[in-house]
């Protein structure tokens, strides 16, 4: 049946409070989730004090002072610092984000509480394993398929058809939407998520693309698309402002239009 | 304990492939809340109307063919209406296989069971007149 608590050895204990910064008149804490699994156990919450005069003025900026004065074992994934590569998606302050455009004045005052996303394995910390999410992107099929033989020069497409790209193809693939999706939560397994489906529609509705029929066919299941309720929760926490929500009702409308 | 252990991430995610049906299940669960958009409130407006007018007054009003059938199709709406969204909520929330399917089954039985003992009790009154 349904399971209303964590298990036993998932449960989250309190931590260590690490000591506070000499001398700082800006302080402000954070709540950090970690789990190491060289050590094993219970994952727990410690506790920062973090000077925010020093720290820069990104969450990711906050995790990587921590890293460098405090506690040089806090792992999370971080590459491009400017919110183009996806690395460094977390759950802050309770709704999932990506560190590096989050500023930490746009949270309320009082403590931060950093997790990594929800729902998904922890390998380590902040870490997230992502196998599950990444396979389901490759399931949509996310590349060009032709039947028509490849022209001398380029496929060719109006402005108009390239402007319904727009929305579609930013997609970071940091598993923020998919992450926050309660039915996600529920039915990861075989639910492809937000993220996958906005992908799937990026293929679906470019006018290059042959294989429609077929992509069409993949989706066509309880599961894999129709675990959909509109909860909205991908398009309110996307950090590139995409709406997810939107394509998944396109692809639904599609579903209809080929049966109706 | 170890099935499943050295599944390829593709596999997992393709699982059993595409069922290659669900867009008549989103379709028909749709197209009857349009029909009880209409219904329910004719209901309620007729459970209103009649609340003042007693048991044989009500008796009475079921009576009337127009009435009885009317109910019989809102009954009937309901009741598929029920089972394609309680069919959803078991397939979201119950993830054992055999737990579900019971489930999905009682709650075809119980569907059509609601909607006959609706059916069945408006017909005796109309027939008695």
């Amino acid at each position: 049946m349904v399971q209303l608590t964590l298990p036993q050895n998932s449960k989250v204990k309190k931590g260590k409070t690490w000591p506070k910064p000499q001398g700082a008149t800006n302080l402000r804490s954070f709540r950090i989730y970690r789990y190491s699994p060289e050590e094993g156990g219970n994952p727990r919450w410690d506790t920062y004090w973090v000077d925010m005069d020093r720290a820069g003025t990104m969450i990711l900026d906050v995790l990587i002072y921590i890293k460098n004065n405090i506690d040089p074992t806090l792992a999370f994934r971080r590459s491009c610092r400017e919110g183009v590569c996806g690395s460094c998606a977390m759950n802050i302050a309770g709704r999932n984000t990506i560190a590096c455009t989050k500023g930490f004045d746009e949270l309320p005052s009082g403590e931060i509480v950093i997790a990594p996303l929800p729902s998904q394995p922890v390998v380590k910390d902040l870490i997230p394993d992502l196998t599950n999410f990444y396979a389901q992107h490759a399931y949509v099929q996310p590349f060009l398929q032709t039947a028509t033989p490849t022209p001398e020069k380029e496929w060719r497409q109006s402005a108009e058809d390239r402007a319904k790209l727009d929305g579609l193809y930013e997609c970071i693939l940091c598993a923020s939407c998919s992450t926050s999706c309660p039915s996600y939560w529920w039915n990861g397994d075989k639910y492809l998520g937000p993220a996958a489906l906005l992908q799937a529609y990026r293929w679906l509705i470019d006018s290059r693309d042959e294989a429609t029929g077929e992509r069409l066919d993949a989706l066509e299941d309880p599961f894999k698309l129709y675990r959909c309720h509109t909860i909205m929760n991908c398009a309110q926490v996307c950090p590139k402002g995409l709406n997810p929500a939107q394509a998944i009702a396109k692809i639904k409308h599609m579903m209809v239009e080929r049966v109706a | 304990m170890s099935q499943g252990q050295f599944l390829t991430p593709t596999k997992a995610a393709r699982g059993l492939g595409s069922a290659k049906s669900g867009t008549a299940h989103h379709i028909r669960l749709r197209v009857a809340a349009l029909a009880l958009l209409v219904l329910v409130p004719l209901a309620l407006y007729a459970i209103i109307s009649i609340s003042s007018a007693g048991f044989d007054g009500a008796r009475a009003w079921v009576a009337q063919p127009l009435h009885a059938t009317l109910l019989i199709l809102t009954a009937g709406v309901v009741s598929y209406h029920m089972r394609l969204g309680m069919q959803v909520i078991i397939e979201d929330y119950i993830a054992k296989t055999g737990m579900r399917t019971t489930l999905l089954i009682l709650n075809t039985f119980a569907t059509i069971a609601m909607f006959i003992a609706v059916a069945m009790a408006v017909v005796q009154i109309w027939i008695a007149g």
